[in-house]
């Protein structure tokens, strides 16, 4: 069941919650709704559930038009933060719920709704629970429990909101793969609403970024990752270590700090914006590159070591972080108050006037070879 | 300097890092006993005095039962009909906004406040043949005052806050989210109200019944102008109490007050009992 969002607007009070927006779903897919808080994500999701209503515009599911059906008869499943399990039933009895209260002509007979609470605890795998009361479950427990709930009458879509928010980060990770699995069993088309960039491109096909009731850009994990279409997207996916400054003669400069942009035209305030693991570490400047940088932090947690940098003789609105793998960080024992340079691979760079970035690579020739230039870094280290 | 501290410690190991437990214990106590445990211990010591045939005969005094019947028929529909209304009221409260909203809530209270005397008064002056209500009711044939059904007026009256306030909070907590659900997975409005949000009210609202009925089994003040106070047919046993009491019989007063006093306290405690229960399986403890 593809769902199409046309137009979509809702304001509350003097807060326009969301600006006349349209998106499409297609069936069967998993779509992330990703943003901050306030961005208009969870606004969305009820608009298309239809527990709110949108000021403007109109809800297609399967190009019929949903805009005027109560939320009772969209078929929609909803599964809330906080799980919204009925606290005086029992796990079986609030799975059993929307079977039981279906319109006489479509209830299946007792017989058939036990079978079929029976299956969906087996689903969740949580059969030996049905006769426990919410209360006592834990966090997790819940949460499958709502998902039960919400299949049981075979929604058309399943919408969630943020559905591991309120768990804690392993059984996050454990109930996020489950998902992901049980999607791509029974194929429902289903959206998620997170403020958490992993949750979303870990999970899903297609992830929709908001800020400020606008979406900002909607695209495979992939995509958006490697292309970012605006600061925004850039800096919410990730950390981001910025180089602010003025263009002049191909270089881009602020204090003692500079890269090369060939043939530039000369511009002011122009930010460039590097991502962790596209920056190298060296302890000496490249011919391409001047970003001097002290230690400040270093965290060993992690598949790389995250070291935090502060701006040495320049200035970042935020600590520079870089990701070194482990046998460097061996190699070289950074400690705090150490100096190096950054030297970056690829760029994002923003112009004032523009919103979109232009990516800039510094070719291999210009810079040592990254093999040799890696080598050197881990030689340079040692000896010093 | 560490062993000092875990020497001290381990000297003072009950130390409670809030102050002040004992004496506001000791002072709480002290007014339990003072304000209710020396009050009955004095009138069941009042009844002392008399032998279980006499205590029997009192108790058991033909208008003297018949006081009980009327007491307890018009507490019974007294409670309620203030469960109805007060859920109503209490829903209106919490689930809408209207201007006066906070006027209306405060209004709420006016029963508390209001000396039972004047609302007795009031309320008879209101339903009296010739009253406001009284003379509109007395053309549909219904007479208020003087009857029964006065006193059920005068009873639902004073008690009707108990089961608004005891409502309100607990549907103010509500989770929105759970009829959300429940509408989500195709319930009827009806639906949603009997089985997502009524069980979820029952335990606050029948302690607000069952407050308000044990008040009504008490209440003076207000039914005793409306009542008429006819033998057998319109007394209520606290004003059987108090005939008692202006014949100078202390002992009699006593032996029916205390029966009133059983009365509400088995009730209480059933309630609570059956509450604690219930709540044991929504909380899961």
């Amino acid at each position: 069941m593809s769902i199409r969002v046309e137009n979509v607007s809702k304001r509350f009070g003097k807060f326009q919650a969301l600006e006349p927006l349209s998106l499409e779903i297609p069936d069967g897919q998993l779509v992330g709704l990703l943003g901050p808080s306030g961005s208009g994500k969870t606004t969305l999701l009820r608009i298309i559930a239809g527990l709110e209503s949108a000021d403007t515009g109109r809800i297609l599911f399967h190009g019929d038009d949903v805009t005027g059906v109560h939320v009772r008869d969209r078929r929609v499943g909803f599964v809330f933060q906080h799980y919204a399990l009925f606290r005086h039933m029992t796990v079986a009895e609030n799975i059993a719920f929307g079977l039981e209260v279906m319109p006489k002509g479509q209830r299946p007979n007792a017989k058939e709704i036990k079978k079929r609470v029976h299956d969906l605890l087996e689903m969740v795998q949580l059969g030996q629970l049905a006769n426990r009361y919410p209360a006592q479950l834990s966090g997790g427990q819940k949460q499958r429990v709502a998902l039960a709930r919400a299949l049981a009458m075979q929604p058309q879509v399943l919408l969630l909101d943020e559905p591991f928010g309120a768990l804690d980060a392993k059984v996050r990770k454990d109930l996020r793969r489950w998902l992901r699995n049980l999607h791509d069993e029974l194929h429902f088309t289903s959206v998620f609403v997170t403020h958490d960039q992993e949750e979303a491109l870990e999970l899903s096909d297609q992830v929709v970024v908001m800020s400020a009731g606008k979406i900002e850009q909607v695209d495979t994990p992939q995509t958006l990752y490697a292309q970012p279409d605006s600061r925004f997207v850039l800096g919410f996916l990730g950390h981001i270590n910025v180089l602010q400054g003025d263009v002049n003669q191909g270089r881009l400069s602020q204090g003692n700090a500079w890269i090369t942009l060939n043939d530039h035209p000369n511009a002011k305030q122009v930010e460039c914006y590097f991502r962790p693991h596209e920056v190298k570490l060296q302890t000496q400047p490249s011919p391409t590159a001047h970003l001097p940088l002290k230690v400040s932090a270093v965290s060993l947690i992690g598949a790389e070591v995250r070291v935090e940098l502060e701006a040495d003789g320049w200035s970042s609105p935020e600590p520079w972080e870089v990701g070194i793998s482990h046998a460097e960080y061996n190699a070289w024992q950074p400690m705090r108050g150490d100096r190096c340079y950054a030297v970056p691979e690829v760029g994002h760079l923003f112009s004032s006037d523009k919103t979109e970035p232009e990516l800039i690579q510094w070719s291999q020739a210009q810079q040592r070879p990254v093999s040799t230039a890696r080598s050197s870094v881990v030689s340079l280290f040692a000896s010093a | 300097m560490s062993l000092a501290i875990t020497s001290a410690i381990s000297l003072n190991p009950s130390k409670r890092v809030l102050p002040g437990f004992a004496l506001s214990l000791g002072i709480s106590l002290l007014f339990i006993s003072l304000i209710l445990l020396l009050p009955i211990t004095g009138l069941l010591l009042q009844t002392a005095g008399m032998s279980w045939n006499e205590y029997w005969s009192v108790i058991s005094d033909p208008r003297v039962v018949a006081s009980y019947k009327v007491t307890l028929w018009a507490a019974a529909w007294a409670s309620a009909f203030n469960g109805v209304v007060g859920l109503l009221l209490a829903w209106v409260l919490v689930r809408y906004e209207f201007p006066g909203k906070r006027i209306v809530d405060a209004l709420m209270d006016l029963p508390f406040a209001l000396p039972t005397a004047v609302a007795g008064i009031t309320l008879s002056a209101l339903f009296a043949e010739n009253g406001w209500y009284g003379s509109i009711l007395a053309e549909a044939g219904i007479k208020v005052a003087f009857t029964p059904l006065g006193i059920i007026v005068a009873m639902s009256f004073t008690s009707l806050p108990f089961v608004v306030r005891t409502v309100q909070p607990v549907l103010e907590d509500l989770a929105v989210e759970d009829e959300e659900a429940a509408i989500s997975m195709g319930g009827s409005d009806l639906t949603v109200f009997r089985r997502v949000i009524f069980p979820s009210l029952w335990p606050a609202l029948l302690t607000g019944i069952a407050l308000s009925f044990t008040r009504s089994l008490g209440e003076f003040g207000a039914v005793i102008f409306i009542a008429g106070n006819m033998p057998y047919v319109s007394e209520i046993t606290s004003l059987m109490i108090f005939i008692r009491l202006q014949e100078f019989d202390y002992a009699a007063a006593s032996a029916i007050a205390s029966v009133v006093l059983l009365a509400s306290l088995i009730l209480l405690f059933l309630i609570n009992i059956w509450q604690a229960f219930y709540l044991r399986r929504i909380h899961g403890r």
